[in-house]
């Protein structure tokens, strides 16, 4: 029996050092990857990785965000944090994707968008809404795995999908813990409190209906068993594909869109 | 989410005797400049100070009427209420921070939406309030929205927003920050059934609700002055550790940077409105 742990905990494990990054998983999962970089207006952001590759026999498109391992490596990849331009190329690449009929996976990985003046120069609130409206009516399946942290919009902006899964100890937030603590109980040191006020785990996510499934971690994390979390990864990933693939295009927009629609929970007095 | 800061410039929306009316209400005195206005001169002035510009907050309700023709609003989905989806509770519980805003300001929401006639051409307007915890978007703030973007596409008629909001609200979670993509994905049907959306944003426009709707026009309009930005200006100083320069994320910044097509004032936005809807716009 494993013990329960409290949603701190888990955020704890989900930003724990040795936890995988997507480049742990990519080659567990992928063959044949190759990496597409530049959005093509300003630069490349190595935050968010784009490519395509082979799932098994077949081809998709592939957008993870990576934190970095070595300490140059994190500085690079900004600690996964993106710009404008990460999520501009990832546009790119999922419109090339829908241009030549491949699907979509995306992975998300980031504590969130990079508060920065290059950042608000470039446009980041445009980059990331741009994204939202343009997921949403891309005509290829899009399949979405919350690896680790799902950073608000920073998330979001690669995010949309047909369906969302998310490892058993990766959380999703509108805000951080710590952000939410300072802002709303007015006092950082109150991350633990918001982190269990704020309803961000995987569990919790999936009873409010924001996710759709839960892919299992071995005991103790990700980091004890990094094989054995991708095949985890890689059983649920091939599920969801073989539904989605065969969907005629047109419904599976249509259920896409209702997806969205149906998101939000609130109360509609009668008119007098 | 970024509603500690905006609270703290001298200009907040939210700070309490912003106005320092003097005891007949006869008189006004700038805020940002210290002038003595009449307060009919104000009013009549869209309380833009005469001498220096300053843009005052507006209402909601304030808002629509600058903006549209006269008793031609009609408000929609004002039925729709809030609650406390997911027990929340930090300084207060999240139902009692509701009851106090809505008491508050009068409104049910922060956002009114409704049908009205812009010149004679009709329109769906959203009209955010910020003195409605901060303008965020929540459960009901994202169906109101989805609703009057459905409106526009299914009456195929334009589509117009005024925005003033902190971003998401993050008493419900995940929820509010999916009431983005609700939103665009929305938006992104408006925008294939070929209806012009113009938003114009208003003192303050950040994080959620401008990474959505809020920025997704076909046409953007700024009011001078105000604040416009992704993360808040202290996130940003907290991150990179240094001061940020003088006018950052100002509607004049972002129009510098290619991110809004104008800066126009108060007085003028009805009518280049109007003429942006006269060029764009055939009704089909």
């Amino acid at each position: 029996m494993k013990k329960e742990l409290t949603p701190w905990e888990r955020i704890l494990l989900a930003r724990h050092p040795q936890r995988p990054t997507f480049l742990d998983y990519l080659p567990e999962l992928f063959d044949d990857f190759i990496e597409l970089h530049g959005d093509r207006y300003f630069g490349d952001d190595p935050a968010i990785i784009t490519g395509f590759g082979f799932f098994g026999e077949e081809r998709v498109a592939i957008i993870g965000q990576e934190k970095g391992k070595t300490v140059q490596d994190k500085i690079k990849r900004n600690f996964g944090m993106p710009h404008p331009e990460g999520y501009r190329k990832a546009l790119r690449i999922m419109k090339l994707a829908e241009k030549f009929d491949i699907p979509i996976f995306s992975f998300i990985d980031t504590p969130g968008a990079y508060p920065g003046i290059g950042a608000e120069e470039r446009g980041q609130a445009m980059a990331i809404a741009l994204n939202l409206k343009e997921m949403s009516l891309l005509r290829v399946p899009i399949i979405v795995v919350i690896l680790s942290e799902g950073g608000s919009g920073g998330a979001l902006g690669i995010g949309i999908g047909d369906y969302i899964l998310i490892l058993e100890n990766a959380y999703y937030s509108v805000i951080s813990p710590e952000g939410c603590a300072s802002i709303l109980f007015r006092d950082s040191n109150k991350a633990p409190e918001a982190a269990s006020a704020l309803k961000i785990t995987a569990e919790d996510l999936l009873k409010l209906g924001l996710v759709d499934e839960i892919i299992s971690e071995p005991e103790g994390g990700a980091h004890m068993d990094i094989i054995k979390t991708a095949e985890n990864i890689r059983n649920a990933l091939k599920k969801v594909y073989l539904i989605l693939k065969n969907k005629p295009v047109d419904i599976l927009l249509k259920e896409r869109y209702e997806k969205l629609r149906n998101y939000g929970k609130f109360v509609e007095e009668v008119k007098k | 989410m970024f509603i500690d800061w905006i609270n703290k410039r001298k200009d907040s929306p939210d700070k309490k005797n912003v106005f320092k009316e003097i005891p007949d209400g006869l008189w006004i005195k700038c805020p940002q400049c210290n002038q003595i206005i009449y307060s009919k001169d104000w009013k009549e002035n869209f309380k833009v100070c005469i001498k220096c510009g300053y843009h005052s907050p507006l209402s909601a309700y304030e808002r629509i009427e600058i903006l549209t023709d006269e008793n031609s609003f009609k408000e929609t989905d004002e039925n729709l209420l809030s609650y406390d989806i997911l027990g929340f509770h930090d300084t207060k519980p999240y139902s009692q921070r509701l009851l106090e805003a809505q008491r508050e300001t009068g409104l049910k929401e922060a956002v009114i939406t409704g049908i009205a006639t812009i010149d004679g051409i009709p329109v769906n307007m959203i009209v955010m309030d910020f003195k409605f915890i901060g303008g965020s978007m929540g459960s009901v703030v994202g169906e109101k929205v989805t609703r009057a973007i459905e409106r526009s596409i299914n009456d195929n008629i334009p589509l117009i927003s005024v925005i003033a909001s902190g971003g998401a609200r993050m008493q419900e979670g995940l929820i509010s920050l999916f009431q983005m993509a609700k939103t665009s994905a929305a938006i992104g049907k408006l925008d294939r059934a070929r209806i012009p959306y113009i938003c114009i944003l208003t003192h303050p426009s950040t994080a959620g609700v401008l990474a959505s709707f809020g920025s997704l026009g076909d046409i953007i309009i700024a009011e001078p002055g105000a604040l416009i930005g992704f993360a808040g200006p202290r996130v940003i100083e907290q991150t990179i550790k240094q001061k940020l320069p003088e006018g950052f994320q100002t509607a004049e910044f972002v129009l510098e940077h290619g991110m809004i097509d104008m800066v126009v004032e108060r007085k003028k936005l009805k009518p280049t409105i109007s003429l942006l809807l006269k060029l764009l716009w055939r009704k089909k």
